[in-house]
């Protein structure tokens, strides 16, 4: 009769391993065919090693955090690692005492209340699980200082909750705290405590504690394990066993699509709302503040996202940067808006009637360059480029001098991905057409769709910065070193999009001193002209705008050099010092 | 009078009250910057989609205020979305948003939704 505690436990697990069932079910069975064949292929392989490693360090140990900010990554660990020792131990535990690991599934989590008797090992485990117990306090009395006060932990803004993710952590508040108190109870009346328990259960003495006062205790205690286990899936929660799903898709090489999919939505409920991606968002500047990754992705699982959420935001990708769980925030966000704007994308019919050859130069072309809108808004890059061209006696087609269709990335950073494919189509045949074996770019934004969509093949595309310091290196051009101070900003396209940050540093370097920035490289600023957000008003633009200056022209440089035309043209309106693309730095230092 | 040249042209009248106003209270509802346009035509003389077709984004600001849904619906296609406009815009309008309205808004539209 007395033992009847154990049911809300047990009904609350039972209804937690069905949902999650059900549920990994469905998500594995809606991955597309070729994925499942992925995973088959490649579950007997070193990859299934791999991904149980990053379970380890991520999902148990909180690596990542810790990097960001140590005392929320030990808060993290203590309740993660903590926990998964105690039921490790438990099970231990229960084998030495019955000498099976069959146990009921209860005996491990109310041991205590079971086993009054000695049995072998029996000092060493209780104060092993005391231990252990008292590691994953700390880390609950850590997250109640974070609810009072998070700025502590270097988050500034926290994450809003839904009743169901109140529940559940009110309910993971209460567990351990909980069980303790029910252990120290149990150890009052038949002395079977360890170091911790035994010192509240001296307490406990004090007050007379009754086996009633026990029942009570241990009753709490399975209510609240049994609550937090029915909220879990309904709740934020739901990461911690989704995340080991995500890693080990991951390392199985699934990508995520244009389209949301199963994939997607793992991603999604991955998710832990630790808020790391919230401070390091640039909006914040501009007083704008419900629409970081975290909420997105929230409003995504909850099916509210409205439209101005969605579209603000520079998809400049530092929180993706950022992410411990290492979710594809950017292209998430792409493929909300794709699902939000399928209804209305454009055919571009008149690309059809068009002049459709290609421009040739009679002999094998070299290169093919693709200026692109944003650099037909920037003559001086232009002309730097082609001048540069020139001198190092590069055979070249220039492919849209006159006339040239869009690139097909700001369409598909608006989600119009059918309109974008028309856009890529067009342009992929007078590119493939060309014969020439390099694609030349001075647009981080086309770069960026030329290397994801445009399946090129045989093709190398370069970044003019790439492409000069190769030239360089060849000796087909050569330069003069000067000594003015440059301090250099990474495109995000060209960044974090296509990982290209030393080739433009090495060119500045020949060309004069380059002075360092305090946020560049991976964690660089946006100039915010960035495309990818279509509702961000001028204002608010020349807001961030202005702190990205103040960061990248601390030391007082001589000049500022982009490479990207966006940017250049994003700046020049807000400096009064050089504003150069590193194409005009390398033409005019040119011997 | 037909020396006058009154004849030449058909009369023209523009009926303020018959305008289909949805499409433009749609578009300034979700993007009001739209309403500084004074129409100087920086937008159209940089397009890229001008460069290739009769897209003429000047003419389209004024006809969708004319309520002209109908060759709305026909030029709003020709638009790649490359937000040379936004650059040169001198009001400081959000126009690439401007163009996802429109688009949205005929969507609308078209399903009788507004």
């Amino acid at each position: 009769m007395e033992n009847y505690f154990i049911l809300p436990f047990t009904l609350g697990m039972i209804t937690l391993f069905v949902i999650l069932f059900i549920k990994y079910g469905l998500w594995i069975a809606r991955l597309s065919h070729i994925d499942k064949l992925r995973i088959i292929q490649c579950i007997f392989t070193r990859r299934t090693w791999d991904a149980i490693v990053e379970s380890v360090m991520e999902g148990l140990l909180h690596r990542s955090i810790f990097k960001r900010n140590p005392l929320l990554g030990y808060m993290h660990m203590s309740l993660a690692f903590g926990w998964f020792l105690l039921i490790v131990v438990g099970h231990i535990e229960g084998f030495l005492c019955y000498g099976t690991f069959a146990n009921a599934p209860w005996i491990p989590i109310f041991f205590q209340y079971f086993v009054h008797y000695q049995f072998p090992g029996e000092r060493i485990m209780t104060n092993l699980m005391d231990f252990l117990l008292l590691f994953i306090l700390s880390g609950v009395l850590l997250a109640y200082f974070k609810r009072l006060n998070s700025k502590i932990f270097g988050i500034k803004k926290t994450t809003k909750l839904k009743p169901f993710d109140k529940m559940a952590m009110i309910a993971l508040w209460f567990i351990f705290p909980l069980r303790l108190f029910a252990e120290s109870a149990t150890a009052a009346l038949y002395g079977n405590g360890g170091f911790l328990t035994n010192s509240v259960a001296n307490l406990f003495i004090l007050i007379h504690v009754t086996p009633t006062m026990e029942s009570i205790l241990w009753w709490a205690y399975s209510i609240s394990l049994g609550l937090f286990f029915v909220g879990m899936p309904f709740s934020r929660y739901m990461h911690i066993l989704t995340e080991v799903l995500f890693i080990f898709l991951r390392h199985y090489g699934i990508k995520l699509k244009k389209q949301f999919n199963s994939y997607s939505r793992i991603q999604v409920y991955s998710c832990s709302r630790c808020g790391v991606c919230i401070d390091v968002c640039q909006m914040h500047v501009a007083n704008i503040s419900n629409n970081q990754s975290v909420y997105i992705l929230k409003n995504i699982r909850d099916q509210n996202l409205t439209d101005r959420k969605l579209y603000n935001c520079l998809l400049c990708g530092r929180c993706e940067q950022v992410c411990p769980v290492k979710i594809n925030l950017n292209d998430l966000r792409i493929s909300q808006r794709i699902r939000a704007t399928k209804e209305y994308n454009s055919d571009y019919a008149f690309l059809q009637s068009l002049p459709n050859e290609t421009p040739t130069t009679g002999k094998q072309p070299e290169v093919i360059y693709f200026a692109g809108c944003m650099t037909h808004m920037t003559p001086g890059i232009k002309k730097s480029i082609v001048k540069v061209l020139d001198k190092a006696n590069v055979n070249y087609i220039f492919m849209d001098k006159e006339k040239g269709a869009c690139c097909g990335r700001p369409l598909m950073l608006a989600g119009q991905y059918e309109a974008a494919k028309k856009l890529i189509d067009f342009n992929r045949k007078k590119i493939l057409e060309s014969g020439a074996p390099v694609l030349l770019v001075s647009c981080p934004i086309c770069y960026k769709v030329f290397r994801d969509d445009y399946e090129l093949g045989q093709i190398t595309i370069k970044h003019h910065s790439e492409y000069f310091l190769e030239l360089v290196e060849q000796g087909r051009i050569s330069l003069k070193k000067s000594n003015s101070s440059i301090v250099y900003h990474d495109p995000c396209e060209l960044g974090r999009g296509c990982n290209v940050y030393e080739q433009p540093r090495e060119l500045l370097k020949k060309t004069g001193t380059l002075l360092s920035a305090k946020q560049e490289k991976v964690m660089s600023l946006c100039c915010s002209g960035s495309l990818g957000d279509l509702s961000l008003s001028m204002p608010d633009r020349n807001v961030i705008k202005a702190e990205t200056l103040k960061v990248l022209l601390q030391k007082n440089p001589d000049v500022l050099a982009t490479a990207c035309p966006l940017c250049k043209k994003t700046f020049v309106k807000g400096v009064n010092i050089q504003v150069k693309d590193i194409a005009e730095i390398v033409a005019n230092a040119m011997e | 009078m037909r020396n006058f040249g009154f004849t030449t042209t058909k009369s023209r009248t523009i009926d303020y009250e018959k305008i289909d106003t949805r499409l433009i209270s749609y578009i300034l509802q979700n993007e009001p910057s739209f309403n500084a346009c004074l129409s100087c035509g920086s937008c159209t003389a940089i397009c890229s989609a001008g460069n290739l077709t009769s897209f003429n984004i000047r003419k389209l600001s004024l006809q969708i205020r004319l309520g002209d849904i109908e060759n709305t619906k026909l030029e709003i296609d020709k638009c790649m979305l490359c937000g040379k406009c936004l650059l040169e815009c001198p009001r400081g309008i959000n126009t690439r948003n401007v163009i996802m309205l429109i688009k949205k808004g005929l969507n609308i539209i078209d399903k009788n939704e507004i």
